[in-house]
Order: C-alpha cells, then sequence, then structure tokens
C-alpha cells in the first residue's frame, strides 16, 4: 500500500470506527470488536508508513484547498510518524483495557463513549500527518471537540465543571492565541508549510519572534504550560481510560508534539537559537516542572498526583524544544515516546487499583500491593521510567534532555532535570512503599491475591514491559528522529 | 431634457425571446408571478408546490447567473429595452449574482422545512397567504439585489419589508406578542426605507440621474459636494436600520423570536444580509473609495459600532436562557463582523463581508430550523425545556453541534473561513489588536454555543406525552444546510472565488458604463 | 440675505420641519394610531421634497401639447419626481393599510392600542414566562 493512502486510511478508519460505535451500540461484543479490528488496522497502516519511508520526509499531499495559500495537507516525517506509531500502538491496548475498566466499572453509554475515543484517535492521526500548521490547527480543534464529551462522560455536576474547565482552557488557548499565531505566520511568511529549518527566517525579527513564540507556546494549550495547565487536573473527573489516553497517548501528547513541530519546522532550532528568543521559554519550563513536581507531592488523589506529574513531564519535551540545541529537540522527541509508555502504565494502574477496590486516595492504598501485585508492579517499572533510571527507557530521554542543556551551556537547567528527577522519587514511589511494605491495618495474616479484571490488569503490565523494551531500542529512536535537526 | 424617446428610437428592438437574455429579470420575475398565482388558484394543495417550484426555478437562475460573471464580467440587463440611464437597468456582477445565490439558495431549502413547520404552527387557512407573501418577501429581496437602479432599490425594499411585517405577525398565533414586534418592525423599517428614499432623493438632486453606474460617474466628477455627503449619511443610516447594525438594531431580537420558524430561518439568513449588500454597493460603488476614503465615516463610526455589536450582542447572548433569542443576538453580534469587514476599507475586508453573508447565512438557518424543530418538540425554545433532547432527537442535536462550531469560527467549518478573511484584512490595514478583538468575540461566542451544546446533552430529558418527530422533510433541509457549513469551510472555491471577484470588482471602483473614474486604494 | 436664505430654500424648510413633526409624533405618542399617523407625516414631506426639486423655475406642467407640435422653447417642469413619488405614494398606503391592520390586530389580541399600556402587558406575559423558565438575563425585569 503506497504512503498517502496509508496516511488517509489511518484517519478514515478511526472515523469509520466513530460510526460503527453509534450503529452497533446495542450489541456490546461487535461493536468492540470492530472498532478492536479498526485499531490493528490503524497500527498495521503506521507500520506500512515506517516500512515504506523509514525516517524520510515524503512530499505532501494535497487534499483540499480552503484559502489560497492554506491548504489541508498531509506528509511523513520522523517526528510525526513516531507519534502515529505510538498513538495507533497504544489505541489497542488502551482499548482493550477500556473494555474491561468500562465493563468492570458498569459505567454507562459504552457507545458515546468509545464512539469519541475513536473519533479523537482519528485527529490525532490527523495531527501527526499534517503537512502544515493549518491543517494540525484543525485537527487539534477536533481533538478538543471530540474529547469534551470524554470528559463530561460522568454526567455528574463535578464532571461538567471539570469539562467546562477542560473546554474554557483548550478552545481559549486555541483561539485566542494560537490562532492569532497562526495567522501571524502566515502574513509574515507567506506560507504554513513545515519545513526543516523553519520558515520564519528572514520574516521577522527582534522582540517579535518572542512575542510570536509566547503566542505559540501559550497558545497550545494542551502542552499545559504553566499557567494554562488547569485544565489536566481539572480532566481528572473523567474515567481512567480517558485519562490513560489523554495523559500519555492523544491529548498531551499532540500538545507538546505541536510544540516541537513549530520549535522544529515553523521557528527552526538555528534562527532560535541565534535569536535568543526561547530562553524566557527555558526558564518557564524549568519553573514548570518544578513547581508541578512540587504540587504533585501535595496531592493525596492518585490520579491528581499523576496529573501533576504529567504537566511537569511535559515541560520538559518544552523545555527540550525551548533549549534550542539538536539534542534538546531529539531528547525532547524521544520524550514523548518514553513519557507515553511510563504515564500510560501509571494511570492504567489507578484505573485497575479503582476497578479493584473503588480506591482513589494514596493514603488508602495501604498495603494494597499484596493483593495487587501484578498492578503494583507495573507502577513500579513505570515509575523508574518515568524518575529516568536504567534500565528503563525514560533515563535515555534524559540524558539526552541533560546533553542539550549542557550545549547551551545552561547549567542550572541540568541542576533542574536532576532535582526533577529526586522530586519525581519523592512523588512516586511512596505508593509503591506503601502497598508493598506496610500492613493494611484493617487486615491480619496473609492477604489473599486480588486483582482487576484481566482486560484491566494486563495492559498495564504490557505497557510496564515496554518501557523496558524501549531501553533497548532508545538508539534506533534517535537514529529515526536525526534527520529531523539535520542541517538543510 | 432629454426624452426616454430618444433613445427608444435608437435602440434595437429585441424580436427574438432568448431565454437566457432574460434570466437577470426571470429571478424576479418568476416568484413575482407565482405570488399572486398561488392566491388566484386558491387550492391549499398547490400552494407549497408552486412555491417551491417558483423558488428553486430562482435558484437555479441565480446559479447560472453566478456562472456567467465568477470571472468578473457584468450582465447589464434593460428592463423593457429601454437603456439605461434613463431606463431601469438589472446589473449583475460577481457581487449581485453571489447573494442572488444566497437568497434564493436558502429560500429553496426553508420550503420543504416550511411545509411541515408552518403546518404546526399557522392556522390552515392562512396557508395560501403565508406562501404567497413569503414568495413576495422573495421577490423584494432577490429585485433589491439583482437591481441597478437606487429607487428601484426602495421599490423592491419596501415590496420585501411589506411583506415580511406580514409574515413576522402570523407568529401572533403561538404567541401574541409578534403583532407588536411586526408593528415596531413596520415603524421603524419604514423610517429606514424612508430615509433611504430622502438619500435617493438627495443624490437625484446632485446628479440628475438614478441608474447607480450613471450614479457613480457623476458622483466622481462632482467630489465631495455637500448634498452628496448629506446622501451617503441618509442611505448609510437608512440602510444601517435595516441591516440591525447596532445601535439601530432593537427591532431585530423581537422579531425573530416571536416570528415563525420558518419565517425566522428565512429571514435570519437573508433579509440583513441584502441590506449588508446594498450597503456595500452604495458604498464601494456608487460612492466609490475615493469619496468613501475621503468622508472617513465609515472607519470612525462602523468600526467602533461593529465592535460594540460584537461583544454586547454576544455579552448578552451569553445569558440567554432562551435558545431563539440567543441565536437572534448571536445574529446581531455576526452583523457587526460584517459591519467591521466594511469599516475596514480594503478589498480583504469587503471579501470577508461577502463571505461571511454566506457563510453565515447557512449556518444561520441551520440553527433556526433546529430551533424551530425543538420548538415543536418540547412547546418552546427555552433551555428548560429543551433539555437532555441530545439524547432522544440525536440527528438535530448533532446539526446544531456542526453549525455551533461553524459559528464559533472552528477550522474545518464555515464560520473559520470568513473569520480569517477578516483577521487577515485587520492585519493588512496594521490593526493589529483589531484583530485581537476579532478572536476576542469569537470566545464569547464559544461560551453561549457551549451552553446549548451542554443543556442538549447533559442535562436531564422530561420525557413528553406523543412527542413530535420531525418528518424528513424538516430534517433533510436543516442537514443540507449543517452540511454545507462543512462542505463550505474546505471547498471555498465558490464562496472565496465569488467573494474575491466581487469585491475587487467593487473595489475597481464605478460598475460604470465605460467610465472606471474612481479609484481604487 | 436672511429673507434668501429663507424663502428661497423653503420647500426645504417645509420638508424638514414636517420631516421632524412627523418623526416628533411617531417617537413621542403613545396611541400606535397616532404613530402611524405621525409617519404618514414623515413620509408626506419627503414626497413634497422630491416633487419640489422637480420644479423648473418657469417650467410648466410636463404635458405635451394633443397635437403634439412640441415647441422647443417652452420649459417643462421635471416629470420624473413625479412618477417616482406616485410610487412611494402607493407604498406609503400600502404600510399605512397594514399598519393600521396590525392595529385592529393588537386591538383584537391585548384590548388596548396604547403604547404603555401594551407594554406593561408584554412585561406581564413576559414575566410570567420567565417565572416558569428561568430569567433571561438573570434579572427581574427582563422584558423580552
Amino acid at each position: 500500500m503506497d504512503t498517502n493512502t496509508a496516511i488517509l486510511l489511518s484517519i478514515l478508519i478511526p472515523s469509520l470506527a466513530t460510526g460503527t460505535n453509534l450503529m452497533f451500540r446495542n450489541n456490546p461484543n461487535l461493536r468492540d470488536g470492530l472498532t478492536l479490528a479498526a485499531a490493528v488496522l490503524t497500527f498495521l497502516c503506521v507500520l506500512n508508513i515506517l516500512f515504506n519511508e523509514g525516517n524520510g520526509t515524503t512530499e505532501q499531499l494535497r487534499l483540499f484547498t480552503v484559502l489560497p495559500g492554506l491548504d489541508l495537507a498531509f506528509n511523513v516525517e520522523p517526528l510525526g510518524l513516531l507519534f502515529a506509531l505510538i498513538a495507533s500502538g497504544l489505541w489497542i491496548l488502551t482499548h482493550l483495557y477500556g473494555v474491561g475498566y468500562m465493563r468492570g466499572n458498569n459505567e454507562k453509554d459504552h457507545a458515546r463513549f468509545f464512539a469519541c475515543f475513536s473519533f479523537a484517535i482519528a485527529s490525532v492521526m490527523g495531527i501527526a500527518f499534517s503537512a502544515n500548521m493549518f491543517t494540525l490547527f484543525l485537527f487539534y480543534e477536533a481533538l478538543t471537540v471530540s474529547t469534551y464529551p470524554l470528559v463530561a462522560h460522568k454526567g455528574t455536576p463535578e464532571a461538567i465543571r471539570g469539562a467546562r474547565t477542560y473546554l474554557a482552557i483548550l478552545i481559549g488557548t486555541s483561539i485566542g492565541l494560537q490562532l492569532i499565531a497562526v495567522v501571524w505566520t502566515w502574513v509574515v511568511a507567506g506560507t504554513l508549510d513545515f519545513t526543516r529549518g523553519g520558515i520564519l527566517e528572514g520574516h521577522i525579527a527582534g522582540p517579535m519572534v518572542a512575542v510570536l513564540l509566547a503566542l505559540y507556546a501559550f497558545g497550545i494549550g494542551k502542552a499545559a504550560l504553566m499557567p494554562f495547565h488547569r485544565w489536566l487536573p481539572a480532566a481528572m473527573v473523567a474515567p481512567t481510560p480517558v485519562s490513560a489516553l489523554l495523559h500519555a497517548v492523544a491529548v498531551v501528547k499532540a500538545g507538546v508534539f505541536t510544540m516541537l513541530k513549530v520549535g522544529v519546522y515553523i521557528f527552526g532550532i538555528d534562527f532560535l537559537a541565534d535569536t535568543g528568543a526561547s530562553v524566557w521559554l527555558m526558564w518557564l519550563a524549568a519553573f514548570s516542572i518544578i513547581a508541578a513536581s512540587v504540587v504533585a507531592m501535595t496531592k493525596d488523589n492518585l490520579k491528581a498526583r499523576l496529573a501533576y506529574s504529567t504537566v511537569s513531564q511535559l515541560s520538559y519535551i518544552t523545555l527540550g524544544m525551548a533549549l534550542a540545541t539538536s539534542m534538546g529537540a531529539l531528547g525532547g522527541g524521544m520524550h514523548i515516546a518514553m513519557h507515553a509508555m511510563g504515564k500510560i502504565t501509571l494511570f492504567m494502574c489507578a484505573g485497575s487499583i479503582y476497578v479493584a477496590t473503588h480506591k482513589t486516595d494514596i493514603s488508602q492504598m495501604t498495603g494494597l500491593g499484596r493483593a495487587m501485585p501484578i498492578t503494583f508492579f507495573a507502577f513500579l517499572i513505570g515509575a523508574l521510567s518515568i524518575i529516568g533510571l536504567p534500565p528503563l527507557g525514560g533515563s535515555w530521554s534524559k540524558w539526552l534532555l541533560i546533553v542539550g542543556a549542557a550545549d547551551t551551556g545552561q547549567m542550572v537547567m541540568i541542576g533542574v532535570l536532576m532535582a526533577s528527577s529526586l522530586l519525581n522519587v519523592a512523588y512516586l514511589l511512596p505508593l509503591v512503599g506503601r502497598g508493598f511494605f506496610l500492613r493494611d491495618p484493617d487486615t491480619a495474616g496473609p492477604v489473599a491475591m486480588a486483582e482487576s479484571p484481566t482486560l484491566v490488569w494486563m495492559p498495564p503490565a504490557i505497557t510496564a514491559v515496554g518501557c523496558l523494551i524501549l531501553f533497548f531500542f532508545a538508539g534506533d529512536i534517535l537514529t529515526f528522529l536525526s534527520p529531523i535537526v539535520a542541517p538543510n | 431634457m432629454r426624452w426616454a424617446g430618444d433613445t427608444v428610437a435608437t435602440e434595437a428592438v429585441h424580436t427574438t425571446f432568448q431565454m437566457a437574455d432574460h434570466l437577470p429579470v426571470l429571478s424576479v420575475l418568476v416568484p413575482f408571478i407565482a405570488a399572486p398565482l398561488i392566491v388566484l388558484l386558491g387550492g391549499r394543495a398547490l400552494a407549497w408546490p408552486l412555491a417551491f417550484l417558483a423558488s428553486a426555478a430562482s435558484c437555479l437562475i441565480s446559479f447560472a447567473l453566478l456562472m456567467q460573471v465568477i470571472d468578473g464580467s457584468v450582465i447589464s440587463y434593460h428592463l423593457g429595452g429601454w437603456a439605461p440611464p434613463l431606463g431601469i437597468e438589472y446589473r449583475i456582477d460577481a457581487a449581485n449574482a453571489f447573494v442572488l445565490l444566497l437568497v434564493s439558495g436558502i429560500s429553496t431549502v426553508v420550503l420543504p422545512y416550511a411545509k411541515a413547520s408552518v403546518a404546526q404552527e399557522i392556522p390552515a387557512k392562512h396557508h395560501t397567504l403565508f406562501y404567497s407573501c413569503y414568495l413576495l418577501c422573495l421577490t423584494g429581496l432577490l429585485g433589491v439585489v439583482a437591481t441597478g437602479d437606487a429607487f428601484n432599490v426602495f421599490v423592491f425594499l419596501e415590496i420585501s419589508s411589506l411583506s415580511t411585517y406580514v409574515l413576522i405577525a402570523l407568529g401572533a398565533h403561538k404567541d401574541k406578542r409578534a403583532l407588536t414586534a411586526a408593528y415596531d418592525y413596520l415603524i421603524m423599517g419604514t423610517i429606514g426605507a424612508t430615509f433611504f428614499v430622502i438619500g435617493i432623493g438627495f443624490l437625484y438632486m446632485a446628479t440628475g440621474t438614478l441608474n447607480m453606474a450613471d450614479l457613480a460617474e457623476r458622483i466622481a466628477d462632482k467630489g465631495a459636494n455637500r448634498t452628496v455627503k448629506a446622501a451617503f449619511a441618509f442611505i448609510i443610516v437608512g440602510m444601517g436600520l435595516k441591516v440591525a447594525m447596532y445601535p439601530l438594531h432593537l427591532w431585530l431580537p423581537r422579531a425573530y423570536v416571536f416570528a415563525p420558524s420558518a419565517v425566522t430561518a428565512f429571514l435570519a439568513a437573508t433579509a440583513t444580509k441584502v441590506a449588508v449588500y446594498v450597503m456595500l454597493r452604495f458604498a464601494f460603488s456608487v460612492f466609490q473609495p475615493a469619496f468613501v476614503f475621503e468622508v472617513n465615516t465609515l472607519e470612525f463610526i462602523l468600526i467602533p459600532f461593529a465592535l460594540l455589536a460584537m461583544f454586547a450582542a454576544s455579552f448578552i447572548a451569553a445569558f440567554q436562557s432562551n435558545l431563539k433569542r440567543l441565536l437572534a443576538y448571536s445574529s446581531l453580534a455576526q452583523i457587526g463582523y460584517m459591519m467591521l469587514g466594511i469599516g475596514l476599507l480594503n478589498e480583504t475586508g469587503v471579501t470577508a463581508t461577502l463571505v461571511h453573508l454566506f457563510n453565515h447565512g447557512i449556518t444561520k438557518a441551520a440553527l433556526f430550523m433546529a430551533a424551530g424543530i425543538f420548538i415543536l418538540r418540547c412547546g418552546s425554545s427555552f433551555f428548560d425545556d429543551i433539555r437532555g433532547l441530545g439524547k432522544v432527537m440525536p440527528w438535530t442535536s448533532a446539526a446544531v453541534v456542526i453549525a455551533g462550531l461553524s459559528l464559533i469560527g472552528v477550522p474545518g467549518t464555515a464560520g473559520f473561513v470568513s473569520k480569517w478573511v477578516l483577521v487577515q484584512g485587520a492585519l493588512e490595514r496594521g490593526w493589529w489588536w483589531i484583530a485581537v478583538l476579532i478572536v476576542a468575540s469569537s470566545l464569547l461566542a464559544v461560551i453561549y454555543v457551549w451552553r446549548v451544546v451542554e443543556v442538549l446533552y447533559l442535562a436531564e430529558h422530561k420525557a413528553r406525552a406523543n412527542p413530535f418527530n420531525p418528518p424528513l422533510m424538516m430534517t433533510v433541509p436543516l442537514w443540507i444546510m449543517a452540511l454545507a457549513c462543512i462542505f463550505f469551510g474546505l471547498n471555498t472555491d465558490l464562496t472565496m472565488g465569488a467573494a474575491s471577484v466581487a469585491a475587487e470588482g467593487l473595489f475597481a471602483g464605478s460598475t460604470g458604463l465605460e467610465t472606471g473614474a474612481g479609484d481604487g486604494h | 440675505m436672511t429673507s434668501d436664505f429663507f424663502f428661497g430654500h423653503l420647500n426645504y424648510w417645509l420638508f424638514i420641519i414636517l420631516m421632524m413633526t412627523g418623526l416628533y409624533i411617531v417617537v413621542a405618542k403613545g396611541n400606535l394610531v397616532k404613530k402611524i399617523v405621525g409617519l404618514n407625516i414623515f413620509q408626506t414631506s419627503v414626497f413634497m421634497f422630491y416633487i419640489s426639486i422637480g420644479n423648473v423655475t418657469g417650467g410648466t406642467a410636463p404635458i405635451f401639447p394633443l397635437d403634439m407640435k412640441i415647441d422647443p422653447d417652452v420649459l417643462y417642469s421635471n416629470p420624473l419626481p413625479h412618477v417616482l413619488i406616485l410610487t412611494a405614494i402607493v407604498v406609503g398606503v400600502a404600510t399605512t393599510a397594514l399598519g393600521l391592520a396590525l392595529i385592529v390586530r393588537i386591538r383584537e389580541e391585548f384590548g388596548t392600542i396604547e403604547e404603555d399600556a401594551l407594554l406593561e402587558l408584554e412585561h406581564e406575559i413576559s414575566r410570567k414566562v420567565n417565572d416558569q423558565h428561568g430569567d433571561a438575563m438573570g434579572g427581574r425585569h427582563s422584558g423580552d
């Protein structure tokens, strides 16, 4: 199958799955089975593209010309392909997990849930393969709109409030800031195509570069850069498969992916370095990393703690872009993969705990590790990856970011990254310790193993193994991504 | 004084009747003849089919006309064979034809919807008169757009206005406040039209002609004459009333809310748009950009009022608890965008206004049609009556979401295209702060659209006995409009093509007979 | 000078006075029929304005002699404004008729044709509706 067809299919198949989910709402097994098939097919399409193109960049596939100079166009390039691989691969796992979770927890409205899920993935594929900022913006908005019903799913007043915050911040930043940035870019550069080396050089200079960068950075609300990070903890009201999707696969990664694309393909790493326009962003990202970690330490609710952890980890990637060095950009790109794998493990474990015991707060989970060893062990692996210890994947991306910081001579940033690892230990490992090493005061004697349903504990176990495997493939990922920062 | 008789003697007489030659006037004549025909034929069964056929014929003719002029050419049709500037002339160029297509297209799509809606909302004995008035209104609107003679504009304007007053008053069967709404609209509308005719009178005094192309030429010669300036003021204010430009907008909310649903759907998409077109035509073709720049009124008056409308109306809409009222105030805000486009005084701004004319027309038609369906189902369009309809009326609600996204201006929908061009126009003038304001008011639109979405999908539904299920005749037009919102958001060949050619033509100065005396910017 | 300013533009003065009178009546008078009267006065002022500008000094009525022997030296007033005003008068009549018909209906439905009484009645209706469904602007008197 040729690449262009594969690109279109990878967007169409999830969209069709939206339809089949609604059509077969009353036939759960058929409905979920079809969606699983769609997930597998989508992943195969993306694999196909990988085999066809490797880490090359293809010609644009232009679908519509909406306005002169504004096309709906797709192409393949290493960063996007990596993102698409992660998204489609993890969709398969998240779907299985979601089926298990929704049935195990007796949630309502499964059809609507999975329909919106599929449409969100379709939007993610669109973002991954977009060839210019307009296409990306279109699918970015589609992602916001399609994930809103997922956040509001439970229909309780808290869910509605949380969904309102979610939408308000995401649409507020995207229409209020990002749109202006996109129009401004178009007016000065004449094009919105993603080009290696950036399109802004020569068209804009001086403090305006920093202003434009600010509009993008704050406008890409999905990257949860402080102070526009509040939507992430607010979105915790959603069922956990949604949190796994939001915080590992779709929304946040779309955000930082967009951040990287803007940094690498709109501004250009060298342009950023020359103008020094991203220095302020570097400091803001550093602050965000530390501040979010500190807040995470204060949260007792497990999902809230993980949410703030995500804010912190996303700022790693933003920092990578803001360092304006090749290693920084590559480290950021790799961290997309590493963090995705690690965080999805953590969230799925949190969901697994909830399905089995209906416990949400860490203080309630004393001694739970004995009853749910697989879940807690997977959590440990995921946590170690986030902390950045070998032999887990997270260590490599952190290493690259440190090298990138060293390249710029910003020693403070190295300190920030190290300190952040320590903070990660402080907020992630207590749960593991509490689960395994403390006894639940309410039970005496040996504890029986009472894991959650299979479909719920198996996916995090698989992704935990994935964290381990990624460690060994880090070199390949680095080579894969290297063309994005290669000199023209 | 020259006699019309002189020109007749030298004018070639049409001996052959070629349909294609007479398209400009046919687009207006077909509904004009069908209207009394409906009344004469009497039978209720024939009323709707005849109306639909007339409207559809008009739509096809408008499309044919647009195809002829989209390359920038101009069709000049001499009514009765009398040559302009003494005879009445119908001048069709890209701007005209585009609006003709919008008006007749909306009318044709709304008519199937109207059949079912009117059957429920208006007593049977009035149906024949309803369709007759509807066609008269259509005639009036089409005539305003097609004609090239200034006084003819007034005549057709009043034809459409008078039928509008009747159509709105027909809503009295559901809510008697429609009568006072129609009466208020009558008073204000007549004042507006009369101001317009005073302006035309001043123009006639100053130039001696009523043909718009000829006027353009003669005004250009005259320069800054006080009579001409006074005429400009009267015309802008007069049309401003019809456009519901802030602060002359007071008639609109009540008129839209209390009129029958089909009428609101039709009017919201066409009446104010036609008035915007007249403003454009007079401001740019007749008075010409050079004069307009000279006067500078537009920048200092239109833009502040437009911004005020955009924000104040959106703000009020966000607080409404009735869907139809919310949409009415939203229309006021959107009209503000169109006025802003004119006020920018550059080609991109005018293109934005024209494109938004079209895009907003299809968006609002869809939304008001959906509101009408909700009213038939729940008795009113108050939020606490339409709660939870997302579950029991999924198709209608989904159409509301799509049209709502178009109203906000999410990329991929028609509304985005017009917002983008408007922002581009503002940036071209260097007014980045206006671009920021445009974007900020879109955020206000998010608030009220999302309120509607929350009410429809996230609230509990009150079940009713004998729920009304909209027939296909209502859902299909609704979905045609909703899908059009997406289609014209992605494929803008027709809309942007026509709008940019039209804007170019409007800006090039006079649509003059031969002279292009006015200089564009 | 002053006399020329006034008497030389008598028609314009008349036009302005009548127009303002008409508009004032529309705005200030509470009775709906009186408003229509005001509207008529306003429209009539416009008619007079048009006709008056058609007058050519020293011109006679624009009617050709029966035998169609047109004398090129005879000055005719401009007939075009007359024609325009005929149209406008028809429009005015139609508007008046429609307005009066609406007033009849309003009287049937509301029982009054005084503006303030109508406003009261409408506020009453709005109040009831809003109590049922929740206020529009969140205030007590939202009118409608």
